[in-house]
């Protein structure tokens, strides 16, 4: 398997080649300093206009400083502001982490049993099986718009909770993960287990799954991140504005020919609160972040 | 049931034979084993199935009809109609087939810009970050990643944002001098605004190009290249995809054996000379990989439309994604937006082909080769 973390521990830290003489590297130091403000200064002007009125938001949209900071935005979000309530922030954020949950629970577990099944047990059907999942990944998810709303409506499960949910448990991507991380563990432990007296289901449980940890965040992570950031599938499972998630909510509410052009400190303030949870779980969990994104070259 | 396909009878459990419990290997073990394989994989066999394939199958189906989206299509009743759908798309002249003439022209150009661009600044910031006697290397992979992990719907809020009129990216502009445009109001095309600049073409080229016709667009439409309201969703595409194809690219740069740079540099190579004969070699296959992850994400470019044009202005950032959603969910014309998803499955599934059978035919797997191919060229 390749080696997917890029932390520089590992390499010999002595140099190759002479250092770079002092003025090349001055002047790679700062284009190097302009690339990363082209990456930051979006987020940094989004920080700083949710605390802003909306007349400063439009005559001064660059300052990184707020002339007179409001936290009326925040206020007017989370409902303790007496502005009315014309964006229901709090629904779309109980819908969003309500959906989340349920999502990321069912994908560890489904992904790591039907992982483990592909990886090592040995039964009828197994090889079609991988082919199947790994055609299931070739297929484009914005193709399946109509088809999965057509699935959606002819269950009876269109506008429902269950609809918004049980379609996104299963993933293709996940079980790939958790197979290859799978094959790559020593068949000894479990054979020992198996001498034992350990059936498979045992051995899965108390055996092979507690040694599985980094897989399993790392689904557990990639699947959190991906429902809490889903829109497509809601956009079409879901109709009626009490399924609003942040993600359909907010592109509603932004996308509005009627609203176009105002209330940006609101706007951005909402697109603010509903990055923080990936963000903070990103810069917690960076390296398994990092590993997903290579897995995804796996494929 | 479009499970059927894979879904075998598991084999029945073998009787236990007395006196031998199940030991690793013999046909006990072997036959419970079947039963734990199905009971393992049988959710995601039903889920998978169910929500994947089976919905291909409806769609197959649905977009043979003229279904407005309220009765039950999959019953006798439906008003079947063949390949009305897609004949109307490719080969009748009419609305549907200019506004499927126009968001293909949309997207095509959207990739043509889109790949190079994430690509070749992915491997710039890859090759920058993986500098050993770098400070703060760490830091810079969190900055340039995080934009990709992030919701596309609230990345696409802050463009919205940035790009306004009035907005801060006007601002920046008017500091160097240059008057921005209205972004997400301008529809002229980015080649004609260039040449009409240069005195070229006056504003719009007429004649033979606006007379002939390709899919019932002009070729004057057809060659005008992405509007300007576009680039800004291009702008957005390479912001938010290069962090990912960096890591990418990183990954394998650190795959490259170190001893391989020292012997190069043993012999006096310089740096550039490393980076052309060394390192730009052994990155062939990723490269590959990524140019064609990026064809696959970019012919699917649908979160950013919804949210920054809808289409608008004047179709020039319609791509046959949202073409499709807005047939059904807007104009209740499920079959007509079923037809076009399939269009679109053929071109995502070719550019999918394509990337198999290259890795297939380059042997990816095996890096290593490259890599002495890339030393014999740099002792050349």
């Amino acid at each position: 398997m390749r080696r997917t973390d890029p932390s520089p521990t590992a390499t010999d830290e002595r140099p190759v080649l002479a250092r770079v003489p002092r003025p090349a590297r001055l002047a790679g130091y700062a284009l190097l300093i302009g690339f990363a403000l082209l990456y930051a200064l979006p987020f940094l002007v989004q920080l700083s206009t949710s605390f802003k009125t909306d007349p400063e938001a439009a005559s001064n949209p660059l300052s990184l400083l707020p002339q007179a900071p409001t936290t009326a935005v925040f206020e007017q979000l989370t409902g303790s502001g007496d502005t009315g309530k014309d964006v229901p922030f709090l629904r779309w954020l109980s819908n969003s982490a309500l959906v989340t949950v349920v999502v990321t629970l069912g994908r560890v577990l489904f992904d790591s049993a039907a992982g483990y099944a592909l990886a090592r047990l040995r039964f009828r059907g197994r090889a079609v099986l991988v082919t199947f999942v790994i055609a299931v990944m070739a297929v484009p998810p914005v193709v399946l718009l109509i088809p999965k709303f057509l699935v959606l409506n002819t269950l009876g499960i269109f506008d429902t909770y269950t609809g918004m949910i049980v379609p996104l448990l299963f993933d293709a991507a996940g079980i790939f993960i958790m197979k290859q991380f799978f094959e790559s563990i020593p068949r000894e432990v479990e054979e020992a287990a198996r001498i034992d007296g350990a059936g498979v289901g045992r051995i899965f449980w108390y055996v092979v799954l507690p040694m599985s940890r980094p897989a399993l965040i790392t689904v557990t992570l990639l699947s959190f991140q991906g429902s809490w950031n889903e829109f497509t599938h809601f956009l079409v499972a879901t109709q009626s504005s009490d399924y609003e998630t942040l993600t359909t909510g907010l592109a509603r509410f932004v996308s509005g020919g009627l609203g176009a052009g105002t209330q940006y400190p609101l706007k951005l303030g909402a697109a603010l609160l509903s990055t923080i949870p990936v963000a903070v779980l990103f810069f917690c969990f960076q390296r398994y972040f990092i590993r997903g994104a290579n897995a995804g070259s796996v494929k | 049931m479009s499970t059927s396909v894979t879904e075998r009878p598991a084999p029945p459990p073998l009787p236990r034979r007395p006196g031998r419990p199940g030991r690793p290997g013999s046909r006990t073990t072997r036959g419970r084993e079947g039963l734990w394989g199905w009971l393992f994989v049988s959710p995601m066999v039903l889920g998978l199935g169910l929500f994947m394939a089976l919905p291909i199958l409806m769609a197959a189906w649905v977009s043979l009809l003229n279904w407005d989206g309220q009765s039950n299509p999959f019953t006798p009743d439906a008003d079947f109609v063949g390949l009305q759908n897609y004949q109307s798309l490719l080969a009748e002249d009419g609305l549907a087939r200019s506004l499927l003439a126009t968001s293909l022209r949309n997207n095509l150009y959207y990739v043509l810009l889109t790949v190079p661009l994430q690509t070749g600044l992915a491997l710039t910031l890859a090759i920058i970050v993986n500098q050993r006697m770098l400070r703060g290397r760490s830091m810079l992979r969190t900055t340039f990643y995080f934009p990709s992990v992030t919701s596309s719907i609230a990345v696409c809020t802050v463009f919205l944002f940035l790009f306004q009129g009035s907005g801060a990216v006007n601002q920046l502009l008017s500091w160097v001098g240059v008057k921005g445009p209205n972004w997400f109001q301008d529809s002229r095309g980015v080649l004609w605004v260039l040449l009409d600049a240069l005195g070229i073409v006056d504003g719009k080229p007429g004649g033979v190009l606006a007379e002939h016709t390709m899919m019932g667009l002009p070729f004057s439409e057809w060659l005008a290249g992405p509007s300007v309201a576009m680039c800004t969703l291009i702008v957005l595409a390479v912001w938010t995809t290069s962090g990912t194809f960096m890591l990418i690219f990183l990954a394998a740069l650190q795959d490259i054996p170190r001893e391989l740079e020292e012997a190069a540099a043993l012999d006096g190579a310089g740096r550039r000379h490393i980076l052309r004969h060394v390192l730009l070699p052994a990155l062939r296959p990723v490269m590959f990989l990524v140019t064609t992850l990026g064809l696959i994400g970019t012919w699917q470019v649908f979160d950013q439309v919804y949210v920054l044009g809808q289409g608008e202005p004047a179709n020039t950032t319609l791509t046959p994604a949202f073409l499709s959603y807005s047939y059904g969910f807007d104009n209740a014309e499920f079959g007509q937006g079923a037809a076009i998803s399939f269009i679109l499955l053929g071109i995502v599934l070719l550019m999918t082909g394509v990337q198999r059978w290259f890795l297939r035919e380059r042997g990816a797997r095996n890096p290593l080769a490259k890599l002495r191919k890339g030393a014999r060229g740099a002792q050349d």
